[in-house]
Order: C-alpha cells, then structure tokens, then sequence
C-alpha cells in the first residue's frame, strides 16, 4: 500500500548562508495492507521527516513514494488533496484547529468531506468521542482549551473517523492515561484488521512491541549518523 | 476534470515598472487558492487582472462558463464580462465600503444583487437577504440599517452576503481579513471556511497573513516583484519552504 523508494531529502537554509543539511539519503520501505510499521531512531534521525514527506508536506529531492497508485513525489496539489481525502489518514503529534469549530465538528469533518451525510458524521463522531472518554458536556466546545491528553484524543478521533487505507500516527499514545492509552492501542489493532497499511513512531516502546509487526530504523539512512 | 479557471501567462506593467509578469496556473472546482507576498508584490494587481477589473498587457484567463465551456474573460466583451462578475463571480474588497453601497440598506445591499439577475418579487428578495444576514450572524432586525451604522467586522460579514447571494462558483477576495481585530478575523474566517465548504465555492485570496491561509488555503502561491517564486500545497510551502523570501516569510512571523 505505501511503498518509499530509495528517497533522499535535504534543507537548504537561505537565510543562515544558504548552507545545505541532508536528512536522509536512500531510504526504502514498504508496508502491506495490514501491516503496522515503527519508525525508530533517535531524536533527529528523521522519523517525522520521512513521514511528513509521505504525507506531503515536505518535498522529496528525489526517489518515489507510492502510496495506493500516487507517486507523492511527483503528485500535483490537487492530487496530494484527493489523496489526503480519501486514502491517506494522517495524526500529528499536536492538534491543529481553526478556532471557533466545535469538537463534534472537529471529529465529523474528515466524513463530511467525503460526502457523508451531517447525521451519519456526527452519529460517528459522537462514537468516536464516546470511546476515547471525551466528557459529552466538551463536545460543543473548540478543542484549543482543552488539556494536552483531551485534545490528543480528538486528534486521533478525527484521525480515525475515516477508514483511510493508509494511516500515518506521529506519537499516538504520548500523553495518555493507561485507559485511554489501551483504547488508541485497540482502535489501531482494529484499522490493520481491516486492512490498513499503518506507519507510526512510538516513544512508548511497550505499545510499539505490541502493535506493530516490524521496525524500520531510519538512523541507517541519515547521512553524518549511520554508524 | 475542466479547470474552473485557466490563467496563462498573465503580465501587466505600469509603464517600466512590472505589475506581475508570467503567472500561470489552474484553479480546479472547490479550491481554494491562496497568493502570499509582501505589499507591492503584485498580488493585487495580479487578482485585479483576473477579475476584471485591470486590462492585462499579455496573457489570458479562462473561466469555465456555464454554457459555453472554456472561455477567456481577457477578450470578451464587456457586457459578457459584467454578466460574469455579477452571476458566476463575487469580489471581496479589503475595505467593505467599496464593495458595498454604504448609503443603502443592508436588506438593500444584499437584494440589489439578485435583482441584478433579474429578481423582481419584493417578498422573496426580502427573505432571501433575511436568510444571508443571518447566515453571516447579522440579525434580521438589522436588515433596514445602513452599513454606515455597522461595525467594521459587520461591514465585512454584509460585503460577504452580498456577494455569495447569487450562488457565485469563483470568489476572489483581498485581504479580507486585513484592518479586522484578531476575534473578528477568527469569526470571519471560521464563516468563509463554512461557506466554501458548504457551498463547494472555489475562491481565490489576497493575503499577506500566513496564518489565514494555512486556515482557508488549499493551495498556496507566493509572490514577490511581480513574479511567482513558489507554489505548491498551503501546508508543504509552509513547512517546507524553498525560496529564500518565503524561507524568510514564514521564519518571520511571530509566535503566540
């Protein structure tokens, strides 16, 4: 389902005398339907940058990466947007929300762009915030003044509201409480049962152990700091 | 798919000094487009050229008209060019008041619109401008206010109505948030996203905040002295950038 190929990335920073540092050079991988990778590597060996490059939010000098029949690499916007839509799910690390829009919204909307019906998303939403222990008086409210656990929550309600194919988690179980923490872990069990082809960093390695079928350690293909 | 709009090396000078120059790009059905750069850029006069409003010295701009398919707006005449503006198109000014009638009534503002596209009945116009007020969070009963008795966040919240009334596909906007309190800009913003959403609008829009964008933006352009010097998707060319200006752009703006 997402194949990387033989990818490299490097930052040039213009404005600190146009020096150049390269993040990854080389690295390859794929992951079946079904199957859950970890991303490991120490702090800076470029986890989140391989998957923002999956995603598309970071360039890729050069390489492919396939996810479903899209070369991300080469992709026109509007192609990344589709694909974002519909096939590629994505749970960064931090909640980012437009100010104003409430939580249920918030949860529904990943549905609602994909032409389902306001009742049907919000009938969802409201299971999804149900089983991640969302107290429902919160459900009205903008996400912004919850606490950091809270809006981790709503970030992976929204994240799992739509049976994406693919599925990229960036620190999906940081801030959780044990409860909680084992309810992400069954939600992510029941997405690679469904078949989908998941790629995640965990910190928290007894999930990491539990959930996923390999590792893919990305210090390998860091320039300066393979060993 | 047929492109809603089709710009194709669009120039304009004033005199030797170059407006915008070689812009080309494709604006697909629902997207939403934003143009980033410092004042004196050329975003402005680029949006005015698409708009109709500027006559570019080169270049063409095709809108995918209802009837007839792809046609360029630059060469058509301008009774066809009005009709467009008034029906298909919407225009969001930066200053309310000149995209409003500021001595008419709000109900008024609205209604002249429709009545543009040959709305006659009193009652249904009526109602009609009830439903926007309400839509942009202007209660009914301000329907008989002039704009000059609004504040600057109504003024624009009216100038939004009065242009999406008619059911327009392509909206362009400038700076529609500028000279707006940060609270107003964050109700104004958290509406436009509603409507685009809702409506599946296309919109094109000026802006030199990069926090709107990341908001509304699908799709981001950055310019600078009249040229295009980046642009790809809002959130690659946020977190990525690879000119320097826009390295500097986005490494410029001020945390919270």
């Amino acid at each position: 389902m997402i194949t990387v190929e033989n990818v490299s990335k490097s930052f040039v920073l213009h404005n600190q005398g146009a020096a150049e540092i390269s993040v990854m050079a080389g690295a390859s991988l794929s992951v079946a339907q079904g199957e859950c990778i970890a991303l490991v590597g120490a702090s800076g060996a470029g986890k989140s940058t391989l998957m923002r490059m999956i995603y598309g939010n970071y360039l890729t000098q050069s390489g492919r990466i396939m996810v479903g029949d899209l070369d991300v690499v080469t992709a026109a916007p509007r192609q990344v947007i589709q694909l974002r839509r519909t096939t590629l799910g994505y749970v960064s690390q931090f909640l980012r929300v437009v100010p104003r829009v409430s939580t249920l919204d918030v949860v529904a909307e990943p549905l609602m762009a994909t032409g389902s019906d306001r009742a049907t998303a919000e009938a969802q939403a409201k299971t999804l915030l149900h089983r991640l222990n969302i107290p429902e008086r919160l459900w009205q409210l903008s996400p912004t003044t919850f606490s950091g656990g809270e809006q981790q929550r709503v970030n992976i309600a929204r994240g799992f509201a739509y049976p994406y194919p693919a599925l990229l988690l960036d620190e999906p179980t940081a801030s959780l409480d044990p409860t909680n923490r084992a309810t992400v872990l069954a939600m992510i069990a029941e997405a690679k049962a469904r078949g989908a082809a998941i790629i995640g960093i965990f910190h928290d390695h007894a999930a990491r152990d539990e959930i996923c079928d390999r590792q893919f350690d990305v210090t390998q293909y860091t320039p300066g700091l393979a060993a | 798919m047929t492109p809603l709009l089709q710009v194709e090396g669009i120039a304009k000078m004033y005199g030797a000094r170059i407006g915008c120059t070689d812009v080309s790009f494709d604006l697909y059905p629902g997207e939403v487009m934003g143009i980033v750069g410092e004042s004196g850029s050329g975003k402005s006069t680029l949006l005015n050229c698409m708009a109709g409003h500027l006559q570019p010295d080169a270049g063409a701009v095709r809108f995918d008209t209802r009837t007839e398919g792809l046609r360029d707006t630059v060469t058509m005449s301008e009774p066809e060019r009005r009709m467009l503006s008034r029906t298909d198109w919407a225009f969001v000014h930066q200053h309310a008041r000149d995209g409003l009638r500021m001595n008419v009534s709000a109900g008024g503002n609205v209604g002249e619109r429709l009545m543009a596209v040959n709305a006659r009945h009193y009652g249904d116009i009526r109602d009609k401008a009830i439903d926007w007020l309400g839509r942009v969070e202007i209660s009914a009963d301000r329907i008989d206010d002039r704009p000059t008795a609004f504040s600057g966040g109504m003024q624009q919240r009216l100038q939004i109505a009065r242009n999406l009334v008619t059911g327009p596909r392509l909206v362009f906007m400038d700076e529609p948030t500028g000279g707006l309190d940060v609270s107003v800009q964050a109700r104004l913003l958290d509406l436009l996203r509603g409507l685009v959403r809702e409506m599946g609008l296309s919109a094109i829009i000026v802006t030199h905040d990069l926090a709107v964008v990341r908001l509304l933006a699908d799709r981001l352009m950055v310019m600078k002295d009249g040229h295009v010097i980046e642009s790809g998707l809002t959130d690659q060319v946020l977190d990525d950038p690879q000119h320097a200006y826009t390295q500097l752009l986005v490494s410029s703006v001020l945390q919270v």
